[in-house]
């Protein structure tokens, strides 16, 4: 399958702020992709690139096989945008808003499939866009983006202001898109959605990817929480690949990375297993070890 | 905690945003009044020479409605007549700006959601709001009493006539704060208050006009009308005073006790809800700018139509207004570019009035970078709309408000001098086509915030009003300043033909028209090569 998104050494500067320093992406059709980092890490100027709201200094960037920046307006009839910062006309009620951005795409029937996404939501379209709070305004426009028919979807961070429930069917709703073939690209500092819906994540420091690939892959870089009650205490001091290792009598806890594995196990075995929790590294962990690392680095900027 | 907590620091915030917009309120209005006493004093130094302005004056019924009745011939009176009332709406757009932008506006927007978190009482925001507004008035009032005795008045009526000035605009503002209690929206809270004011404007112009008993007796149930009862220079009759201070009072507690019965962000008048479907009007961009835009235009036509009229019917017997004065004459021949009194005082009307659509224009124009700062545009860019035809939605409308603005303006004046002067169908066509003339013009003005908008986005708003302002200011007192024939020349309005009774000539009008396409493609141009946001 072709790619959606391509995006090699791109650069942008507001200025003397670098906010994109080189940033490379791929996001593969029909994937869902999440694109983790910070805030300023420069998610938002990614997206607004790719919509050709920003022109790019440097670097190769093609959206759906065509350049976003010359091709925007034809790019744009087959995406659909969720703003991290929802802003809508006051006087305009949800409803004609969701229509208008349909009609706006060329898809007049994006009103007709957003009343059973209203439901879902729980959105009332009749109200006016000056009386919706951050997460009903936020709503309206998942709402029309997900009604619309495009084969793209670009969300930025698309669950602020959701509440638990609404976080739910927006995850159904992610779900059912990817079945049905659509590509999204996510951009979200929230990792256990990214952990929930991704097929592959890529993640963003300081305007470069520090990192891409399926949680899969991301955890083999990552280190395995074991927390062991033994019989004996076992000899683990000094082992290449343990880490943070706490030993208490015969109780043990320690960091390990995939490639210690056997060993540790095999020296945790001989000791005498009581009792024994192995735990693969949430996203919070890889998430950690690149901020903990990058904040030595120069400052992050958007 | 007391409902008055952090009163001190609210207000202190309220100043340190609104004190330059209130200054130049202030100083606007002080300048208008003092410069108008100091002016009739050089134009008509002895009383038989303001005896005959007095005369045609106090018995035109349009200068009657339009500024009010006439106590008496002395400078003060006539300064009072000309500039009394205007002086306390003045003050009271300044009150209803500055309580509405501090209360409801910051409401609306969660700014006070945030404040109100702190300790900050309840009814702390609408008091800081006020005690601006009283402040804003306050300083009005020594200063146009400064301004006033500077030019020579006596300090009783010059008191009298700042703090008539003055207690409207406080009781305005307290309308505005009862206004801002009940509409949840900041734009609905300024129409209730504005319309309140242009309302007051309407009682007492009917009653200043009105011969019979029944009518006069409105100019009591208007606060505007309560600034000419008060009678500056003309045996002053200070409890008058009393009637805007106890409606504020009044008002004001009004406020203060639906502001402790509402829930924060909701407004006492029921939010009617919106459709649920949008209309097939609401088809693309256009009908989105249509949408946005049409309630705005329809103000601005209803005005134009209002002022033009009555500023038509004014024209009949103008020449026994200015009466001998040959200032005040150089004054109408100048702007209006033309010897014959009446077709120079229509010509310089119909100028005015091309100046206020060139700003028109500029506002709607300028709307496309309000909707790029505050996010709106993004989601629309993020469409298969396209920058171009996003930008032309709002230059489309700036273009035909103004040309349908020019038009009703042109009708009205031609309508209300014509009905006056009896000869309604020639008047009606020479100021349409007058009025039309200055279309070119006014869009050419409109142009460089189009270019602008595409070329230096940051500075579009600045220069673009700047460019309006000096125009405006140009055309008015362009002479008077010495400013060298050159700068004239760049401004468009001194290429348009002084009509009526000038030369018809359609070389000005096809170069303006050509300059306003060229700013506008070369803006619309650079705005497709630009970054958004």
């Amino acid at each position: 399958m072709s790619n959606a998104i391509e995006i090699q050494g791109l650069r942008k500067a507001f200025g003397s702020t670098v906010a994109l320093d080189g940033l490379d992406l791929t996001v593969r059709a029909g994937e869902v992709h999440a694109f983790l980092g910070p805030n300023g890490a420069g998610k938002t100027t990614t997206l607004r690139v790719l919509l050709g709201l920003l022109r790019a200094d440097a670097g190769q960037v093609r959206l759906l096989g065509g350049d976003p920046w010359r091709d925007a307006t034809r790019l744009h009839r087959r995406l659909a945008y969720v703003p991290g910062d929802v802003t809508l006309w006051p006087g305009l009620s949800g409803g004609e808003i969701i229509a208008l951005m349909g009609r706006l795409r060329g898809d007049p029937q994006t009103a007709r499939r957003a009343a059973a996404l209203c439901e879902r939501f729980q959105l009332d379209p009749a109200k006016k866009a000056r009386a919706y709070s951050k997460g009903n305004r936020q709503k309206v426009a998942l709402v029309a983006a997900l009604a619309s028919d495009a084969e793209l979807l670009l969300l930025d961070e698309p669950t602020a202001g959701l509440d638990p429930l609404m976080e739910a069917v927006f995850r159904d709703c992610v779900q059912e898109e990817r079945q049905a073939g659509r590509t999204i690209l996510l951009s979200s500092h929230i990792l256990a959605e990214a952990e929930a819906l991704a097929d592959r994540v890529s993640i963003i420091r300081a305007g470069r990817c520090a990192e891409t690939g399926t949680l899969t892959e991301l955890r083999h870089l990552a280190r395995t929480s074991v927390t062991a009650d033994l019989d004996h205490p076992a000899r683990l001091a000094g082992v290449p690949g343990v880490h943070d290792l706490h030993q208490n009598g015969t109780r043990v806890t320690c960091q390990v990375d995939s490639t210690a594995l056997t060993e540790v196990l095999a020296r945790l075995a001989a000791a005498g297993i009581r009792a024994i929790a192995c735990q693969p590294p949430t996203l919070e962990e890889l998430f950690l070890r690149h901020y903990t690392t990058g904040s030595r680095e120069t400052a992050v900027v958007r | 905690m007391t409902g008055l907590a952090s009163t001190g620091p609210l207000t202190r915030l309220a100043l340190r945003r609104d004190w330059f917009m209130m200054l130049a309120w202030v100083l606007v209005t002080t300048a208008g009044v003092a410069g108008v006493a100091y002016w009739l004093g050089q134009l008509y130094p002895t009383a038989a020479k303001r005896d005959v302005l007095a005369s045609a004056a106090g018995t035109n019924p349009a200068l009657v409605f339009l500024y009010s009745k006439l106590y008496g011939d002395s400078i003060g009176a006539l300064t009072a007549w000309r500039y009394g009332v205007w002086a306390a709406i003045f003050a009271a757009l300044m009150s209803i700006f500055v309580v509405i932008r501090n209360t409801r506006a910051d409401e609306e927007a969660g700014r006070l959601e945030l404040v109100g978190s702190a300790a900050v009482g309840r009814h702390a925001p609408l008091t800081a709001a006020l005690a601006v507004a009283v402040a804003g008035n306050a300083l009005l009032a020594m200063l146009v009493t400064a301004g006033l005795v500077l030019a020579g008045q006596p300090a009783g009526g010059s008191a009298a006539l700042a703090l008539a000035a003055a207690a409207a605009g406080v009781a305005f503002g307290c309308v505005a704060a009862l206004a801002a209690q009940m509409a949840a929206g900041a734009r609905t809270a300024r129409g209730i208050a504005l319309g309140a004011l242009g309302a007051a404007y309407l009682l007492r112009a009917v009653a200043d006009t009105a011969s019979t008993a029944p009518l006069t007796w409105l100019t009591w149930l208007s606060p505007l009308g309560w600034t000419e009862q008060v009678r500056p220079f003309a045996g002053q009759r200070w409890w008058a005073l009393a009637l805007p201070a106890a409606v504020a009072a009044a008002l004001g507690a009004a406020a203060y006790l639906a502001a402790a019965r509402r829930d924060h962000g909701a407004g006492l008048l029921p939010d009617r809800p919106g459709r649920a479907q949008a209309s097939a009007l609401l088809r693309g961009v256009f009908g989105l700018a249509w949408r946005l835009e049409l309630t705005g235009l329809a103000g601005w036509i209803a005005g134009f139509l209002f002022m033009g009229a009555i500023f038509g019917a004014a024209g009949k017997g103008i020449g026994s207004v200015l009466g001998s004065s040959s200032l005040l004459r150089n004054e109408f021949t100048r702007i209006g570019g033309q010897t014959a009194i009446t077709n120079a005082y229509l010509a310089a009307v119909v100028m005015l009035t091309g100046l206020i659509a060139a700003a028109y224009a500029t506002s709607v124009a300028l709307r496309l970078r309000t909707e790029e700062t505050t996010g709106l545009a993004e989601p629309v860019l993020a469409t298969a709309a396209g920058r171009l035809r996003w930008a032309l939605s709002r230059v489309t409308i700036a273009v035909t408000g103004t040309a349908v603005l020019l038009t009703g303006a042109g009708l009205a004046i031609g309508l209300g001098y014509g009905l006056r002067a009896g000869n309604a169908g020639g008047a009606v066509t020479a100021m349409l086509g007058a009025a039309l003339a200055q279309l070119p013009a006014a869009l050419a003005v409109a142009g460089v915030a189009v270019l602008l908008f595409g070329v230096l986005p940051r500075a579009c708003v600045g220069i673009g009003w700047a460019a309006v302002a000096a125009t405006l200011l140009m055309k008015v007192f362009g002479e008077l300043l010495r400013i060298p024939q050159w700068a004239m020349d760049i401004s468009p309005f001194t290429h348009v033909p002084r009509l009526p009774g000038g030369a018809v000539s359609a070389a000005p009008e096809v170069w303006l028209s050509l300059a306003a396409v060229t700013l506008a493609a070369v803006g619309l141009g650079a705005l497709r090569l630009r970054d958004i946001g």
